[in-house]
C-alpha cells in the first residue's frame, strides 16, 4: 500500500493539486481531501469502461485491433472534405498538440468546449481586454468576492475553500466559522417556522418575504462575499449577500452597476428586478473594498446577450479600478480547457473555432465555431476527442454530428461512444496516462500517472499520433 | 390541465457532476439528469407533487422529467434541468453569430403529465438513429 500526495485532479477548472491517494496492487482505494465529484472519478473511473476498439459493422459495435480502427479512422478523416475535430478540454496539452497538427493535415476544423461554454468571454476578452492574476493573489488579499451567475458549490466545489472565502490568506482570514454560525442559526429558524407553521396551520407554500436589507457582516472590516444569481444556490445562501436578478437580465444590472460606480443617478425604481437602493448599496461597498473580484460563470455566457454581458462585466472592471483594485476571471469548467485555449493560440494565433480547410489557419466563432458547422450541416465527419457532445449539444446540431462517420476517443463510455463508428477506448490522463494542464488562472501543473493502465488502452496523444501517422501515409500514396 | 409559462435554466448540480465522473452510464448519472426543480407555489399551481412527471416543452422540442421541490425558493416561474441529454434535447441551436447556442434563460412551457413515462438514454438516442444515413 502506498500514499502517494500532491496529486493533481483531472476533473474541474479549480485542478486542486493537493490529493492525497492511497494505491494497493495498481488499485486506488482512498482519495483524501478530493470534493465529492473528486472522489467519484479516482475511486469509480474504471466502472464504466470498454477495454478495446470497437468498429461499427452492419450497425452493431463490434471489438477490433487498433490497427483496424486506426485504419478505419484515418480513412474517414482522408475521404472527408470537411471533418470536425471537437473536445479536447478533458485531455493533456501533448494530446492536443498532436490533434492541432492532425487537423492541418486533414483541413478540417478544430475547435474545444468552451465554444459552448466561455467562448464568448473569449471574444469579449478580445474585445475589451482583462483584468486577472492568479489565484494565489485572490487567496491571500482578495476582500470582495463576487460569484456572478456563478455556483462554485456544486460546479468548483473547492473553490471557496481554496481561494476565496474559507481559504486562510496572509492578509484575508477564512471566515469560515461566521459561516457555520449563521449556517446553525438559520437551520434553527427554519425549524421554528415549520413548528410554528404546523401550530397555526398556515400554508406552508407561502413565499417568505426576501429580505432587501443589506446584513450587518457586509459592513464589516473583513472578507465579504456577495452572489448574483436568477435563483438561489448553496454558494448564495454561503454568500454574506444575494441579489436575485431576473433571467436574461445581467446586462441591465451590470451596465446599471456602472453608472453607480461613476455617481450617476439612475431614475428607476428597480433594474432586473432589483431595488436601486439595495444597488446603491453594494456599489458603495465594491467602491470601499481593497481588492475586489468578480468570478463569472455561464449565466452570463449563455443567456441572452452572451458576450455582451460578458462585455458589460469586464467594463464594469475597468470602471472600478478607476475607484479602487478590482479584478476578474471567468470560472473554467474542465480541467484543461485553459490549457486548450493555450496550446490553440500559441500554434494557430487562435482560441477556438479554427478552420484549416483553407490551408492555412482561420478564426471566425459564429462561422467556423462547431455548432454553426453543424446547424448548417456542413461537415462531413468528426473525430471527437474526450468529450460528449450527443449529451450537451441541442438536438437539431447532434442529428448532423451523428448521421456522418464519426470517431471517438474517449477513455469513458458515453452517449457518444454509443452512436459512434469507430471508437478508442483510452487510458485516463491524470490517473493512468501523464501530462500538462493549466489551472483556471493560467498556471501549468503537471497531470500524475498513479496507475498502470490496462494494456490495450493507449494515452490520447499515443492513439492520436498513431491516427496522424496513418493518415500521412494514406495521404502521400493518394498523391 | 395547467400550463405554466416558465423561464428554463440549465446548469451543474453536484450529483450530476459526481454522477458524470462516475460514468454516463452509472444510475446516478442517469437520476441526477431526469428531474426538473420547480418552485412549490409552480408545482401547486400545476397540482403535481414530488416525483410526479411532467412534461417540459419549448419552440425546439418536448420531454418529460421528473418534478423535484426546488431546496431553495422562491424562484417563481424559473424552473432547473441539470445539464444531460435530457436538458439538451429541448435546447435552442441558435447561437446568434457567436458560436454559443442558448442554454439558459430559454422560455418554455410545463404541464403535468402523470402518465407519460421518462425516455430512457437508449430510447432517446435511437430517435438519432432513426435520422442516421
Amino acid at each position: 500500500m502506498t500514499v502517494i500526495t500532491g496529486v493533481t485532479c483531472p476533473v474541474c477548472g479549480t485542478f486542486c493539486d493537493d490529493i492525497e491517494l492511497v494505491v494497493k496492487d495498481n488499485v486506488i482505494i482512498d482519495v483524501r481531501n478530493a470534493c465529492a465529484m473528486g472522489a467519484a472519478k479516482f475511486l469509480s473511473y474504471a466502472a464504466h469502461r470498454s477495454l478495446k476498439p470497437l468498429v461499427r459493422k452492419n450497425g452493431e459495435l463490434v471489438e477490433a485491433s487498433m490497427d483496424e480502427a486506426v485504419e478505419k479512422a484515418a480513412k474517414i478523416l482522408v475521404d472527408a472534405a470537411y471533418p470536425i475535430l471537437y473536445g479536447w478540454s478533458n485531455t493533456s496539452c501533448e494530446a492536443i498538440r498532436v490533434g492541432l497538427e492532425l487537423a492541418e493535415e486533414v483541413g478540417g476544423v478544430i475547435d474545444n468546449t468552451s465554444t459552448v461554454c466561455h467562448g464568448p468571454s473569449i471574444l469579449s476578452v478580445q474585445d475589451v481586454g482583462i483584468a486577472s492574476c492568479t489565484l494565489g493573489q485572490l487567496r491571500h488579499r482578495a476582500d470582495l468576492i463576487f460569484y456572478w451567475a456563478s455556483n462554485p458549490w456544486s460546479a468548483h466545489p473547492r473553490h471557496i475553500e481554496r481561494y476565496t472565502m474559507f481559504s486562510e490568506g496572509r492578509f484575508q482570514k477564512s471566515t469560515w466559522r461566521g459561516y457555520l454560525s449563521r449556517l446553525s442559526g438559520g437551520l434553527s429558524r427554519k425549524r421554528l417556522q415549520r413548528a410554528v407553521n404546523l401550530v397555526l396551520r398556515r400554508d406552508i407554500f407561502t413565499t417568505p418575504e426576501v429580505k432587501r436589507r443589506m446584513p450587518y457582516s457586509m459592513f464589516q472590516k473583513k472578507r465579504k462575499m456577495v452572489v448574483v444569481d436568477v435563483r438561489k444556490t448553496r454558494t448564495a445562501e454561503a454568500a454574506d449577500y444575494f441579489l436575485q436578478v431576473e433571467p436574461n437580465k445581467d446586462y441591465e444590472l451590470l451596465q446599471a452597476m456602472r453608472m453607480l460606480i461613476r455617481d450617476e443617478e439612475l431614475d428607476v425604481d428597480e433594474v432586473a428586478g432589483v431595488p436601486v437602493e439595495t444597488l446603491e448599496e453594494v456599489a458603495d461597498i465594491m467602491v470601499g473594498c481593497e481588492l475586489g473580484v468578480f468570478f463569472f460563470g455561464l449565466g452570463l455566457t449563455m443567456s441572452e446577450g452572451k458576450h455582451r454581458n460578458v462585455d458589460a462585466a469586464l467594463h464594469l472592471t475597468r470602471d472600478l479600478n478607476q475607484r479602487t483594485k478590482f479584478l476578474i476571471m471567468p470560472m473554467r469548467g474542465h480541467f484543461n480547457v485553459t490549457g486548450v485555449n493555450i496550446v490553440f493560440t500559441w500554434q494557430t494565433g487562435y482560441p477556438y473555432a479554427i478552420d484549416f480547410s483553407h490551408g492555412y489557419p482561420r478564426y471566425n466563432p459564429g462561422e467556423t465555431s462547431v455548432i454553426d458547422i453543424l446547424n448548417r450541416d456542413e461537415a462531413d465527419a468528426s473525430l471527437i476527442v474526450a468529450s460528449d457532445p450527443v449529451a450537451h449539444f441541442p438536438r437539431k446540431t447532434v442529428q448532423n454530428l451523428v448521421k456522418n462517420p464519426l470517431i471517438a476517443i474517449d477513455p469513458e463510455v458515453s452517449p457518444t461512444t454509443l452512436l459512434a463508428d469507430v471508437v478508442f477506448p483510452s487510458a485516463f490522463v491524470g490517473i493512468e496516462a501523464e501530462g500538462t494542464a493549466y489551472r483556471m488562472d493560467h498556471v501549468p501543473l503537471p497531470l500524475k500517472k498513479i496507475v498502470e493502465p490496462p494494456k490495450t488502452c493507449l494515452s490520447d496523444e499515443e492513439i492520436l499520433r498513431k491516427i496522424l501517422q496513418k493518415v500521412h501515409k494514406m495521404r502521400r500514396n493518394q498523391n | 390541465m395547467p400550463k405554466l409559462k416558465v423561464s428554463l435554466i440549465t446548469g451543474r448540480t453536484i450529483n450530476q457532476g459526481r454522477g458524470k465522473e462516475m460514468g454516463k452510464l452509472s444510475k446516478e448519472y442517469l437520476e441526477s439528469v431526469v428531474i426538473c426543480q420547480i418552485d412549490p407555489n409552480d408545482m401547486k399551481f400545476l397540482g403535481v407533487k414530488e416525483n410526479t412527471n411532467v412534461k417540459v416543452i419549448t419552440d425546439f422540442g418536448s420531454v418529460v422529467l421528473k418534478a423535484v421541490k426546488s431546496a431553495r425558493a422562491p424562484h417563481p416561474k424559473i424552473v432547473f434541468i441539470p445539464y444531460g441529454p435530457w436538458a439538451s434535447f429541448i435546447m435552442n441551436p441558435k447561437t446568434h453569430g457567436t458560436g454559443m447556442s442558448s442554454l439558459k434563460g430559454i422560455p418554455a412551457e410545463v404541464e403535468p403529465a402523470p402518465n407519460e413515462k421518462v425516455l430512457s438514454l437508449q430510447n432517446l438516442l435511437n430517435q438519432f438513429r432513426k435520422e442516421r444515413r
